[in-house]
């Protein structure tokens, strides 16, 4: 236990020299002092935005923040605490539609043609039609979708689990990272321990019929422990690697775990 | 009774604490406000001039940066208010008779500030307010920032939903505060010197 006294005595001589100092500079204290204390409180409230964070020294700051943060969620990640599922009654209708662009310029991908695209340190390369994909055993989840935005819906899906399929792909599951390119242009990258959590799934249908396009036909990742911004739709390539992948959000500034 | 002027109001140590906090509270309302703005669950939205971060991402990055400055200065507070005895010697006790009446002596202008050293009921009050509140905010936080790895704080909370407007309820009432601390430090300016140099 500390003593009053001792920490006192311990603050004092070098606060007690900065303090002097700093009176040195101050007018006497009257209402005019704290109007004008209160008006620079109000200017720093008033430099908003742009201003500070456009700053190139504050942005690596937060910047450097944002990847300590990446590793707190790493280190705080439970693999085995399953987000909360719900009754089909609670589905959110109409699902939200959400993506980088407007719902008129959802991509349209044909299914025939289509072909999963997976690389990087895994055993068969081999790429995925949507047959082989649609026979693999499936499973459904009734979870909710939280936004970086806040606001979040319950919606149903279904398909893979995605640790079931690196399994059959022979994926180095000691890799770090799994990254996801999509038809549309979008781009996200996963941590390895998410890519193994049993609701992480690779998306096949939603609401029990196909995926519609605007939820990311034919393919799209469905993880309720990550943000919506971490689950990408329309994909085409997935690659497990050690290197550090970022994002189409994420190199502009949206946190990287993005975990919730 | 005028207090002599070497008499120390506020140590060193909280001081330094306090306008830590202000500018973590700041960083932190100002960066969530445009966070609320991305989507609101009320029917109006903050003015974005007096909102932090130019887009959501930068409110994010800001809001998640000033969350450990707010958490760590609130620890090194409340461990320092303990082990040096001031949260008793300052908040205790704290009786609704008290409380009654030095909230009547303040709405009919009475309420003295003779002595700095001293807080009366309602200051008493409203700081222990503010202290549950940071705590209110805290831990609502944690559920919006991870509400998978916190289950039984969620639940507490009421899900996911619930802690957004537990959340902006919190901040409202800490917004509250400020607004009449303010307006209180406008009415006895001694207060803020001896939150500046301690005496």
């Amino acid at each position: 236990m500390f003593k009053p006294s001792f920490v006192r005595r311990a603050s004092d001589p070098r606060a007690e020299a900065i303090v002097k100092d700093a009176l040195r500079e101050m007018p006497a204290p009257t209402r005019r002092l704290f109007l004008r204390r209160g008006l620079t409180l109000g200017g720093l409230t008033l430099l908003t935005g742009c201003a500070i964070t456009d700053d190139e020294s504050v942005q690596s700051v937060l910047t450097a923040v944002s990847r300590f943060n990446d590793r707190v969620q790493a280190a705080i990640f439970d693999p085995s605490l399953l987000a909360p599922t719900y009754p089909d009654s609670m589905i959110t209708r109409p699902f939200p539609f959400n993506a980088f662009y407007g719902e008129d310029e959802v991509r349209q991908v044909d299914g025939a043609a289509f072909r999963l695209d997976v690389g990087g340190l895994v055993r068969h390369r081999a790429p995925w039609t949507l047959a082989q994909l649609n026979a693999l055993p499936q499973v459904t989840q009734v979870t909710r979708h939280i936004c970086v935005e806040g606001w979040s819906a319950i919606g149903k899906w279904g398909g893979v689990p995605f640790a079931e399929f690196l399994r059959r792909v022979g994926a180095d599951t000691t890799a770090r990272y799994v990254d996801f390119r999509c038809a549309d242009g979008y781009h996200t990258s996963i941590d390895m321990p998410t890519a193994l959590h049993a609701q992480t799934q690779l998306t096949l249908s939603y609401d029990g019929a196909v995926l519609p396009a605007k939820y990311g036909f034919p393919l799209k990742l469905r993880m309720p422990t990550k943000l919506g911004y971490k689950n990408p739709k329309h994909i085409v390539a997935i690659r497990v690697t050690n290197t550090y992948p970022g994002g189409y959000w994420e190199d502009q500034g949206y946190n990287w775990f993005g975990g919730s | 009774m005028p207090v002599p002027a070497s008499t120390v109001v506020h140590p060193a140590w909280l001081r330094v604490s306090h306008w830590i906090n202000a500018l973590a509270v700041l960083v932190l309302a100002t960066s969530g406000w445009r966070i609320y703005n991305a989507a609101p669950f009320f029917d109006f939205r903050i003015p974005n001039e007096i909102t932090l971060g130019g887009w959501l991402a930068g409110a994010v990055q800001w809001h998640f940066a000033a969350m450990w400055v707010l958490a760590i200065n609130g620890g090194f507070y409340l461990l320092m208010n303990f082990c040096t005895g001031r949260a008793w010697r300052k908040f205790w006790p704290l009786t609704p008779r008290a409380l009654l009446r030095d909230v009547a002596a303040a709405l009919r202008g009475r309420l003295v500030h003779a002595d700095p050293t001293h807080y009366n009921a309602v200051q008493r009050a409203a700081y222990l307010f503010v202290w549950a509140d940071l705590a209110l905010l805290v831990l609502s936080g944690l559920v919006l920032w991870k509400s998978v790895q916190f289950p039984l704080l969620r639940e507490l909370l009421g899900g996911y939903e619930s802690a957004r407007r537990v959340h902006f309820f919190a901040m409202a009432a800490l917004a509250g505060f400020v607004l009449v601390h303010l307006v209180m430090v406008a009415l006895v300016p001694r207060t803020l010197v001896a939150m500046l140099r301690g005496r």
